[in-house]
């Protein structure tokens, strides 16, 4: 705050002075930032590291668990052998199934959050599909879907539908018992169409994008199971295949990119949604 | 025309389960003329704020009614402004959206909304703030907007919940005397809740004196202080002598409430 209205005052000397100063020391606080986590993250690497060459053995046993250099050489090879096409199914899979999971998810949620006729209908039958694990869907995804492609875009669906389906219902409830918001919004004449789309949807819009957030891990926690239906490619195939084959290394690999690519494309959700809640003031450390 | 214009007939509230309902307003019966500013005074559970949720529409009473202008009032509607206590504002919308919202919802062409905004913020003095999101305002700051977002639509009566009493004390005068000056200006019949005795008598007409258990009229003071006034009118030996009038008569109720309580 203090530092826009410096920076909307003009550009006089001492304001610049001062902005050059903060943004430096801002930008020393990154760099400090970013070497304590590359710091922990070696750490950590060379710690496995020595315990797979040591063959450490005592609870946990590190004999079959590859080095990261095994799993770098097998990345190498891997990158090297047209590793596009596992890239682009899994992708495709789990936008799919996330796609599919937001637009469900939310639409059910907001019937479900404001009316007790909807929320009667479909909750229970819902409520209990929603403990079920994804693995559990397999056999019947196989028999459901001839064609397994189908059955994983299920798969990873499942997985996201229901954390947005949750998120988007319970924002919806608490925004109607908002009680001051609604006046607001009734006392100038709102009609009920108004009220949801100008009060509702946009105070429950933080709960929804929670939802979207951890509906995009969940599609990729659920590749893997929905790759065990996968006959040739996909980054969760190529895992479970590694496992079928005992070969290790690609395994981790495998772990490892999923992980990447499930942070990756979460960050890329979260950033998405704030941007659309420039009105949000997120005053974290304030305790 | 001295008819009156707004007409609380017989209202009558209670809250909870049958059995062990609260009577929060009994038979309250008050008439207000066109163009009257109008305090609703007394200590907290004397159902003033209640009295003016049901004006608004926003509670219906068990029995008795509501007249605005000749016409029933059922629900909510932007014929009746209303200011909140506090925190009003919408979040998600900057201040010239949170102003412009009434003219929105009645489907006016955007720019005309715009023109209308920025006449309305200068009359409070928020022009450079238009863009600016609520959380980034001050607390005076969201009331004034709150103010101007309820007389954009043109209502007949404006409807205030204490909504000076969340500000520090000097804020407080400042929006007292932009409210008067507004007051005048508009020409508007203004229904104000307050606690505040200094406030009640500073800005009414006619006080009108709730007291407690269950919440009733007690007794309705005239202001006859010379108008324009601004806080200086408060170091009036009529002021102090009307204040000293209605404080007399709060102390009864709010003895009884500490009796009880």
């Amino acid at each position: 705050m203090a530092m826009t209205t410096l920076s909307k005052s003009g550009a006089s000397v001492p304001t610049n002075f001062i902005r050059r100063f903060w943004f430096s020391q801002r930008w020393s606080r990154h760099i400090g930032s970013l070497l304590r986590r590359a710091a922990s993250l070696i750490f950590f690497l060379c710690l496995w590291q020595f315990l797979s060459t040591i063959k450490f053995n005592f609870f946990i046993n590190f004999y079959f668990v590859p080095a990261p250099t095994e799993v770098y050489s097998a990345f190498v090879s891997f990158i090297g052998s047209s590793p596009w096409i596992h890239f682009q199914s899994s992708i495709a899979r789990v936008i799919g199934g996330f796609l599919g999971g937001s637009i469900l998810g939310i639409v059910l949620g907001l019937l479900i959050g404001s009316s007790h006729l909807v929320e009667e209908v479909l909750a229970t039958p819902l409520e209990l599909l929603r403990p079920i694990p994804a693995v559990a869907w397999i056999p019947m995804a196989i028999l459901m879907f001839p064609d397994s492609e189908i059955g994983m875009f299920y798969i990873t669906f499942v997985g996201a539908f229901y954390p947005i389906l949750v998120s988007t219902q319970k924002a919806v409830e608490s925004s109607l018992s908002d009680l001051l918001m609604i006046r607001v919004g009734q006392c100038l004449g709102a009609s009920y169409y108004q009220l949801f789309r100008d009060i509702i949807l946009p105070s429950s819009l933080p709960g929804i994008s929670a939802g979207l957030v951890i509906g995009m891990g969940n599609a990729w926690f659920c590749l893997v199971t929905a790759e065990i239906l996968a006959g040739k490619y996909g980054i969760g195939y190529k895992t479970w295949e590694s496992y079928v084959i005992s070969e290790y290394p690609p395994i981790v690999m495998g772990m490892f990119l999923i992980g990447l690519l499930g942070a990756f494309s979460s960050q890329v959700i979260l950033i998405t949604t704030n941007r659309m809640m420039p009105w949000r003031q997120v005053t974290k450390g304030s305790l | 025309m001295t008819t009156s214009f707004l007409e609380v007939q017989q209202v009558s509230k209670s809250f909870g389960e049958k059995g062990s309902e609260k009577c929060v307003l009994s038979n309250i019966n008050l008439e207000i003329k066109p163009g009257e500013f109008v305090c609703l005074l007394g200590p907290s559970g004397c159902g003033k704020s209640t009295l003016l949720n049901t004006i608004a529409g926003f509670i219906k009473p068990n029995l008795g009614k509501i007249i605005l202008n000749n016409t029933l009032v059922q629900k909510p509607g932007p014929e009746r402004g209303f200011v909140f206590q506090k925190n009003s504002l919408l979040p998600w919308m900057t201040l010239h959206q949170n102003v412009g919202y009434g003219l929105k919802i009645q489907g006016l062409p955007k720019h005309d909304i715009s023109k209308k905004v920025e006449h309305y913020l200068e009359l409070v003095g928020l022009s450079s703030h238009a863009d600016a999101y609520p959380h980034q305002l001050s607390g005076g700051m969201q009331q004034r907007g709150s103010i101007v977002r309820a007389l954009i639509t043109n209502p007949k009566i404006l409807l205030m919940d204490e909504p000076f009493g969340a500000v520090d004390a000097q804020t407080r005068i400042v929006l007292q005397e932009m409210l008067l000056r507004i007051w005048a200006k508009f020409g508007i019949t203004i229904v104000f809740v307050t606690h505040d005795i200094d406030e009640a008598v500073l800005l009414a007409d006619r006080i009108v004196i709730m007291g407690v258990n269950p919440g009733h009229i007690k007794e309705i003071v005239e202001i006859p202080l010379d108008r324009p006034r601004s806080a200086d009118s408060t170091f009036l030996d009529e002021f102090r002598r009307l204040k000293l009038k209605v404080l007399t008569s709060i102390r009864e109720e709010t003895s009884k409430l500490m009796l009880i309580a």
